[in-house]
């Protein structure tokens, strides 16, 4: 065999194989999944085909950016649902947003100088809006957008079986639903409970709004100047127009939102989280934060009477004079806000850029924090948290992380 | 603007001091490689067939790939890719005006656009006119961009994404070179269209040149009336390697319509420095090219938006084996590496104070044969990191391409 022939012999081993060893390679060279439990996005179990096919689509409106020519503003906060919750998770503090002129249940008094929401930007054209002189105002930080679907799924009943106006346990907690006024697209639940012609509210810091389409169609309008079909009235000229987004493309949305997994506890099995989790209990956290609850019936059937834990009771509460904006929603006071949800709270700072930032304005920086901001019906728990020894708050923080 | 045309003056001026010879490399059948050909150079120096003994040459460049991408583990599966056939078509009706002209079909006929048609008029070797769709000269790449030349199958990130990529306009300027024993200068100077409002308002949802690209009407009109600036200045020595500079500014947005003022004027401005060697001793090849992008945002706007952003890439291209093999004799290895970076928003967070991310980071291995110069076959193998502009953990991506491009 002359040189030549070896070279072509070995020219086409070696690309063979480089073929081979690619093909088989392949997987172990490119990058893996995380683990289901450090990631928010994801789906609730046995979705069927339709819903899957539903839930894809509502992802691709989750993550959809408006521009002018797609409808975008004039006024708006941002420009994307995923810009201010992103993977699904908490906000961050340079797309939270604003809310004026409302102190009491009287309603909001601004309503016609650009109230509730403050749009601060504006399309390339336009002004954006200023807060109203002599207007209260409160600033929100997205929540997490996980689990939804359970706490709307919960029945009224049960949400009321928490509450305690009169604080008849005394245990200086009360908790009381916000009641809200609907929305004409919004249509009760067969099962709901009203009160004076007013609805309990569940999603938002100040669960002012009823569902999650409720919830959904407000972004679109009050966050990007998205008019739709179910609210038509557009923030910049006050005017009714023409749709921007489909009701298929919102229905899709919402039927995302409902799917998306609920968050997963992760080492549930070692010792300091178990330890923490009765520190917990026994600071009290738990009775605002109440660590399990079930969904009543859901044509979905991965939440259909199911159990979960989303450390929330779904009810407003009095937190104090330190968390007291000055601003609210339906006829909760403007010191009451709603417990939020601490599943996920480990993964917080994955979507908020790498630190915490907690409270319904992202003001803690930690969960200490946070905690030590807890006023009100609160200031028992958090005493009790406050007398704790650094090692108990270690292991007490050490199961929030977990969540 | 009459900033933008005393610098066009500047430019004749300095050309009218020069006289040189004739570059007259034109349509050859194989690329001239010597020491005196720039990145300015790469619109004529390219395979040309010749038309009989008419003073036409055609010519082009296909490319066709496989991509296998997984982005945090989940996978589209495995795409064949025809990402681009490229016509050149061009002549030379005397022996100081050329014509040139470069069609490009995308991804199929899904785009369609002619690239470059211009006209060549020479006055002497240091100032030649040029009018017609120009690709304006932004940094070294986007003069020099065929497939076949590349040891990757992608263009560089900071070359598509950042600046747009092959960013042609209608319009006209001047370009030259002149050359002494050991240097070689060359400019180029235009006056085009350029960009608009969608650089600021599009659904990447961030600042990109690159968005102006779908605004196709920019061939018919200019989207306010003020001209765009590219210049790109270069020098090479025979022996140690070209170094450019180029700058590409104007006003933005539409500040008036019909006499009425709309909104301020905005300003983009656009630095890049590129550089290319080939070591003697290795015969290693490294290429590079950074561009710095700063924009003049109106001031509630959208914070995804960035008014600062900065990019770019590092080549090192080392042949390894070269030996006759099934015939050919020229048949050559490399292995390459392609390093790229682009910072989509350089700037702090006004509410945190933190830094704002949007970037990412790629790293490319590559693998090629280049049977003859002007056709390679290349594997590469892409890893990157894209992190969102709050800075939350990255994802993840991993490519596998392998493909073909190649002159016809
Ligand atoms: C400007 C940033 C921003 C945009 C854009 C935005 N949101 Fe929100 N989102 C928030 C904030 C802030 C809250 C909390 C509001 C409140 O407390 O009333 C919130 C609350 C929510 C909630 C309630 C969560 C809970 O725990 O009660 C849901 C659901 C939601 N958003 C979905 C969406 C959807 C769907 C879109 C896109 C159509 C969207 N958001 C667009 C900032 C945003
Ligand atoms: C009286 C009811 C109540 C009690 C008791 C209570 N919390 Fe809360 N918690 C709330 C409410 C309401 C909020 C939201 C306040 C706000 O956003 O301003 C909240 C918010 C939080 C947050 C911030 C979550 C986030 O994502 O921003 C953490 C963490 C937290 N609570 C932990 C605890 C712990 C630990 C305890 C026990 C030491 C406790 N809470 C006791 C009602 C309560």
């Amino acid at each position: 065999m002359n040189t030549r022939d070896k070279m072509n012999i070995l020219f086409r081993a070696l690309l063979i194989s480089a073929i081979g060893f690619l093909s088989a390679s392949c997987e172990k060279i490119l990058p893996s999944s995380p683990e289901e439990n450090e990631v928010l996005d994801g789906t609730i179990d046995a979705l069927s085909t339709a819903e899957t096919a539903k839930f894809l689509r509502g992802d691709g409106a989750f993550t959809r950016v408006f521009t002018s020519s797609t409808g975008l503003g004039p006024l708006f906060v941002s420009n994307s649902c995923i810009s201010c919750h992103a993977g699904d998770g908490k906000g961050h503090p340079s797309t939270s947003l604003v809310r004026f002129g409302q102190i009491n249940e009287m309603g909001n008094q601004f309503m016609n100088q650009g109230g509730p929401q403050l749009q601060h930007r504006a399309i390339v054209g336009f002004m954006p809006e200023t807060i109203p002189s002599g207007a209260t105002h409160s600033t929100f930080i997205a929540p997490a957008n996980t689990g939804l679907g359970f706490l709307e799924a919960v029945s009224d009943a049960d949400i009321l079986a928490l509450s305690d106006p009169e604080d008849k346990n005394n245990d200086g907690i009360s908790g009381v639903p916000n009641w809200i006024e609907l929305a004409d697209f919004v249509k009760p639940k067969s099962n709901s409970i009203s009160k004076n012609g007013k609805y309990i509210g569940r999603f938002g810091r100040k669960a002012g709004a009823y569902n999650l389409l409720n919830q959904t169609v407000n972004a679109y309008n009050q966050d990007m100047g998205i008019v739709s079909s179910f609210s038509a009235k557009d923030t910049f000229s006050g005017e009714n127009q023409e749709p921007e987004v489909s009701d298929n493309e919102i229905m899709d949305l919402v039927l995302y939102l409902q799917t998306l997994k609920a968050p997963l506890q992760r080492n549930v099995a070692n010792q300091d989280i178990k330890d923490g989790k009765v520190l917990f209990v026994k600071s009290q956290c738990s009775s605002c934060h109440i660590p399990q609850m079930t969904t009543g019936s859901s044509s979905i059937a991965g939440l259909n009477n199911k159990t979960f834990a989303a450390y929330t009771d779904l009810l407003m509460h009095d937190m104090g004079k330190a968390l007291d904006d000055n601003y609210t929603e339906g006829t909760a006071k403007t010191y009451e806000w709603r417990t939020t949800p601490l599943w996920g709270l480990g993964l917080s700072k994955d979507s908020q850029g790498g630190k915490v930032h907690l409270l319904h304005d992202g003001r803690a920086k930690s969960i200490d924090e946070a905690i030590t901001l807890h006023g009100g019906e609160a200031v028992n728990s958090r005493e009790k948290y406050s007398a704790l020894s650094t090692n108990e708050k270690q292991l007490l923080i050490k199961f929030l992380e977990s969540l | 603007m009459v900033k933008q045309y005393i610098l066009v003056i500047l430019f004749s001026l300095i050309s009218h001091s020069v006289f040189a010879q004739i570059d007259s490399t034109l349509f050859k059948r194989k690329p001239k490689a010597d020491s005196s050909k720039m990145n300015i150079d790469a619109v004529y120096n390219r395979p040309f067939l010749q038309v009989g003994r008419t003073p036409l040459g055609i010519g082009g460049y296909a490319e066709l790939n496989t991509n296998y991408g997984v982005i945090d583990g989940v996978s589209e599966g495995l795409s064949f890719q025809m990402r681009r056939m490229t016509l050149f078509l061009g002549g030379s009706l005397h022996s100081k005006i050329k014509f040139m002209s470069e069609i490009e079909f995308e991804d199929g006929t899904k785009e369609i656009n002619i690239e470059f048609a211009a006209l060549d008029f020479q006055f002497d070797n240091f100032f030649n006119f040029r009018g017609g769709i120009v690709v304006n000269p932004i940094g070294a790449f986007n003069q020099n961009h065929d497939g076949p030349k590349w040891e990757f199958i992608d263009r560089p990130i900071s070359a598509t994404q950042l600046l747009p990529a092959t960013f042609s306009n209608v319009g006209m300027g001047i370009y030259g070179k002149k050359y002494t024993k050991q240097w070689v200068l060359a400019y180029e100077a235009y006056l085009t269209n350029g960009f608009d409002e969608t650089i600021i308002d599009n659904e990447f949802s961030r600042t990109s040149l690159s968005a102006a690209k779908a605004n196709k009407d920019r061939f018919e009109e200019s989207s306010n009336g003020k001209p765009l600036f590219t210049g790109k200045v270069a020098i090479r020595h025979r022996k140690i390697g070209e170094l450019g500079l180029s700058y590409m500014g104007g006003i933005y947005n539409k500040f008036q319509d019909d006499g009425f003022v709309l909104a301020p004027k905005r300003a983009l401005n656009v630095f890049a420095i590129d550089f290319n060697t080939v070591l003697k001793k290795t015969k290693t090849t490294i290429t590079a090219e950074w561009a710095w992008i700063n924009v003049d945002l109106p001031s509630s706007y959208a914070v995804q938006y960035g008014s600062k952003q900065n990019g770019g890439f590092v080549d090192v291209v080392q042949p390894v084996f070269k030996k006759p093999i099934i015939g050919f004799s020229n048949s050559t290895f490399y292995v390459s590496c392609r390093l790229e970076q682009v910072d989509w928003n350089t700037g702090k967070f006004i509410e945190t104070s933190a830094k704002m991310y949007d970037e990412t980071f790629s790293i490319m291995p590559a693998l090629s044969w280049r049977p003859i110069s002007s056709t390679v076959i290349r594997l590469n193998y892409r890893r990157q990191k894209q992190r969102d502009f709050l800075g939350n953990p990255p994802a993840n991506a991993g490519v596998i391409q392998f493909g073909l491009s190649s002159y016809f």
